[in-house]
């Protein structure tokens, strides 16, 4: 199968799945205890304003027809706007995703080359000190629960030592070192998250080639260590460390609200915990899409740069 | 370093004398970073200083806040409010009712025809002048048909309202209410120019620059502002910090100067930190168990008598709140608020007596279940827990029934028999018993339909006579405290956390956080 055979299919099944968890999230929040209503006034409901909210944002309406109307808006290129304030969706949306994925390629920026460098120097330097202490010291980092990594961070750097900001309460009146300084410790917090598990597929995967023949001949050769592993190991290990590569990288997109929380990042998780608290049907579903969209987009160069760098798939017989 | 604290620490509890610091950070080699915030109580009394953007760090803001004023619920949407709107009337520090917008007020016998004067020449943050018309316009916003506001109910008793000119209005009460001037000063009445809400135009001590909700607000000092001399800080800005641990270390860093909702069992860590203080406020915020007192066995009035009795509340004040607070008396009016019934002896922890009690109406072995959900308040599971525990020595078992937090208000409070609940408060008794214990009320969450005390609330609410309402409001307390279904154990304590950069007041206002929420229009930089 081609590459863009491969690639279309891919999209196809994207946007069905995308659709697919579309609805399903319009059934989660109709399950859910609390309409929009109703979590909006909390103690000072009243029946009388209850209904004159259902009446007005059409909530009356069973389930499936608002959503058939949500999705007939959506293929026209039009969001919706925020239940709670009547917001563009879209407008509310690009802020927020803009600092959820400055903050995530800061992150990957830092932890992809740290955690390759670490997974090649504990190859390396195999059952010494040095891989010891790197596997260590990054599953430590990994088995601790990202908000304590944060609390710890914000102690040290800055309440003990005051050379970072406690909160990375980043703004559109920032420049860019602005925005990096203050959100240096979100950043470190989410390298020490996911670099464990990187440099741990890095450092099995050349392991896991060292035992192959070509590998052994080269050693006869008399080739240096190093360079058995970065020229020749390395780009036949790829595959696997990609592929976790890219799911680390989804996970910094949509898996990091308790770092906003902890750090007061206006970022997408936040909006969205909000937005499901308040049963904000619209921002919802915008959210879901770009988190679905990313995890979808990302899988699927996943496997693209697998073919890409295997030449054994490249040119299938 | 950690003696240079310790001294500071002393000096701010007035242990040790202006002169007596300076002596000792001398000896300790310590260059006094900033004796200038140190000395801030003494120069209290002087002018405020001028100057400076005050930084709020507030939990209690959500991405679904917006500018409509009668949509509001949670902290940062109010605070807002009274940064960039005014109200009719305003609660003073001390607690009086004094004008806001409304210079004077007065009301003919009955208490249903009112007459407010507006205070001229009050212009909006456009430049445009605020008249009758607009104070109209901004009530009606409340009271028209379709209206989504929270206080539709309490506003809807206005039957009339007529403009005299550009600074009278004229409004006629469905029924009389002595208190109605006090009704003016709730935070969802606030004064919007007739062109609508919706760009946050108001007459408030800071006129708003940006806001991105459930995010930031930033303000800007309005310098037409009517009250002389304030605001005094340039402008403010407020953080919406939703974590407890982020809002503290923002604090404790400078990066903001104020915070609200500082964690009970963090508080005295907090108080310790160089440069930080921790503010504790008891006014009227109340956590409430009512009984549906039509459902059985609550309509029994000693099975009532003795769940109040098998409760101690003096533990739950320390391990639900940490101390920061008080224990209620079973009425939802707090100790310093006008009318309380002093006679009534508080309520103690009584096993036996509850014991007897259930024997005599027939409930020995009584078992009953009580609907907990933390968002009736931080803590109300364990609070539940806790009460379950003292019940047992009463031979009353408690069976806690753990509810969901999303729709709590909507599918438990007012629906299960015996539910977990909270109330603010209100700054007076009518206002108190009328939205939560008025027979028909929408948030009636007792039914308790006493025709003694219900007679009464009625009276009282049009006598103008203040040593006949006393005896009113202390009769009806008495009613309350005896038959009443609902439990009233405890008054949670506000506690905000300020930077020792700000000077406070002499005297800060206890009816809402920070300061009856005027805290950027009161304060300022030490």
């Amino acid at each position: 199968m081609g590459l863009t055979q491969l690639v279309f299919r891919r999209l196809a099944f994207g946007v069905i799945t995308l659709l697919v968890i579309t609805i399903l999230i319009s059934l989660a929040l109709e399950a859910l205890p609390g309409d929009f209503a109703e979590q909006r006034l909390g103690q000072s409901a009243t029946p009388e304003t209850i209904a004159a909210i259902r009446e007005q944002l059409g909530l009356n309406k069973p389930v499936h027809v608002r959503y058939v109307q949500w999705l007939g808006n959506f293929l026209q290129g039009d969001m919706g706007v925020s239940l709670s304030n009547n917001r563009q969706v879209s407008e509310l949306l690009a802020s927020r995703l803009g600092n959820t994925l400055f903050l995530a390629v800061a992150a990957a920026i830092v932890a992809v080359p740290l955690a390759l460098i670490l997974g090649i120097l504990a190859a390396l330097y195999r059952e010494s000190l040095v891989d010891k202490m790197i596997s260590t010291i990054t599953l430590a980092a990994i088995s601790l629960p990202e908000f304590f990594i944060g609390y710890m961070l914000v102690a040290i750097f800055a309440v003990y030592w005051q050379i970072f900001p406690a909160i990375s309460n980043i703004s559109d009146s920032m420049n860019f070192g602005e925005k990096v300084y203050a959100s240096l410790l979100p950043i470190a917090t989410l390298t020490l998250v996911i670099v464990a598990h990187m440099m741990r597929m890095t450092r099995a995967a050349i392991i896991n080639l060292m035992q192959s023949p070509y590998i052994e001949m080269a050693n006869l050769k008399g080739l240096k260590r190093y360079r058995i592993i970065v020229h020749h190991a390395l780009p036949n290990a790829l595959s696997p460390i990609i592929n976790v590569i890219v799911l680390n990288l989804a996970y910094l997109v949509v898996g990091v609200v308790v770092v906003e929380v902890v750090f007061v990042f206006p970022g997408l998780g936040l909006l969205m915990v909000d937005s499901v608290t308040s049963r904000d049907l619209p921002i919802v579903q915008a959210c879901i899409l770009i988190f679905g969209a990313t995890y979808i987009t990302l899988n699927m160069l996943a496997d693209i740069l697998a073919i890409v760098c295997n030449p054994r798939m490249r040119h299938p017989r | 370093m950690n003696h240079k604290n310790e001294l500071e620490r002393a000096f701010k509890l007035g242990r040790v004398s202006r002169r007596e610091f300076l002596q000792r950070s001398a000896a300790l080699g310590a260059v006094v970073a900033a004796p200038g915030t140190l000395f801030s109580g003494m120069a209290q009394a002087a002018e405020p200083k001028r100057g400076g953007v005050f930084r709020l760090g507030m939990g209690g803001g959500s991405t679904t806040d917006t500018l409509d004023p009668g949509t509001h619920t949670d902290s940062v949407g109010i605070h807002l409010e009274h940064q960039i709107r005014s109200h009719l009337m305003e609660i003073s520090p001390s607690g009086e009712l004094v004008g806001d917008l409304v210079e004077t007020w007065e009301t003919k016998p009955g208490a249903a025809e009112w007459t407010l004067e507006l205070r001229k020449g009050v212009e909006f943050h456009n430049g445009k002048t605020m008249t009758s018309a607009d104070v109209i316009h901004s009530i009606q916003h409340h009271i028209r048909e379709g209206s989504t506001s929270a206080v539709a109910g309490q506003m809807g008793k206005i039957a009339e309202m007529k403009a005299d000119g550009d600074n009278t209005v004229h409004m006629t009460l469905s029924e009389g209410n002595a208190d109605f001037s006090w009704l003016l000063s709730d935070y969802h009445v606030s004064i919007f120019p007739t062109e609508g809400w919706e760009s946050g135009i108001g007459t408030g001590a800071f006129s708003l620059v940006s806001y991105e909700p459930g995010v930031r607000s930033e303000t800007t000092r309005n310098p037409n502002y009517y009250k002389e001399g304030r605001p005094y800080f340039d402008g403010s800005t407020i953080t919406v910090i939703s974590d407890s641990a982020a809002r503290d270390n923002a604090l404790k860093t400078g990066q903001v100067d104020a915070t609200n909702r500082i964690s009970q069992r963090t508080a005295h860590l907090l108080d310790k930190t160089p440069g930080v203080s921790v503010h504790k406020i008891v006014g009227t915020k109340h956590y409430t168990v009512p009984m549906l007192v039509s459902i059985p066995p609550f309509d029994n009035v000693k099975v009532r008598q003795a769940l109040r009795l098998a409760i101690d509340r003096e533990a739950m004040l320390k391990t639900v709140l940490g101390g920061h607070g008080d224990i209620g008396n079973d009425l939802p009016i707090g100790r310093n608020q006008e009318f309380y019934n002093t006679d009534l002896p508080q309520r103690q922890y009584d096993p036996d007596q509850a014991a007897f009690l259930l024997k005599e109406a027939g409930f020995e072995g009584l078992s009953v279940e009580l609907s907990a959900a933390d968002a009736a308040f931080d803590g109300a599971v364990d609070a539940a827990v806790l009460m379950a525990e003292h019940a047992k020595a009463a031979g009353i078992a408690i069976n806690v029934v753990r509810e969901s937090n999303d729709g709590y208000w909507s599918n438990v409070w007012q629906k299960k028999p015996w539910a977990m609940c909270y109330w603010s408060g209100r700054p007076t008794q009518d206002w108190m018993w009328t939205i939560a214990y008025e027979s028909g009320g929408a948030w009636n969450d007792n039914n308790w339909e006493n025709a003694d005390f219900q007679g009464l609330l009625k009276a009282a609410r049009v006598e103008v006579d203040p040593a006949k309402r006393k005896d009113m409001y202390w009769e009806m307390q008495r009613l309350h405290w005896e038959e009443g279904g609902t439990v009233v154990p405890l008054f949670a304590a506000d506690l905000m956390g300020v930077s020792d950069k700000v000077a406070l007041p002499d005297v800060i206002g206890v009816n809402w956080e920070l300061d009856g929420h005027l805290a950027a229009e009161r304060w300022s930089f030490a």
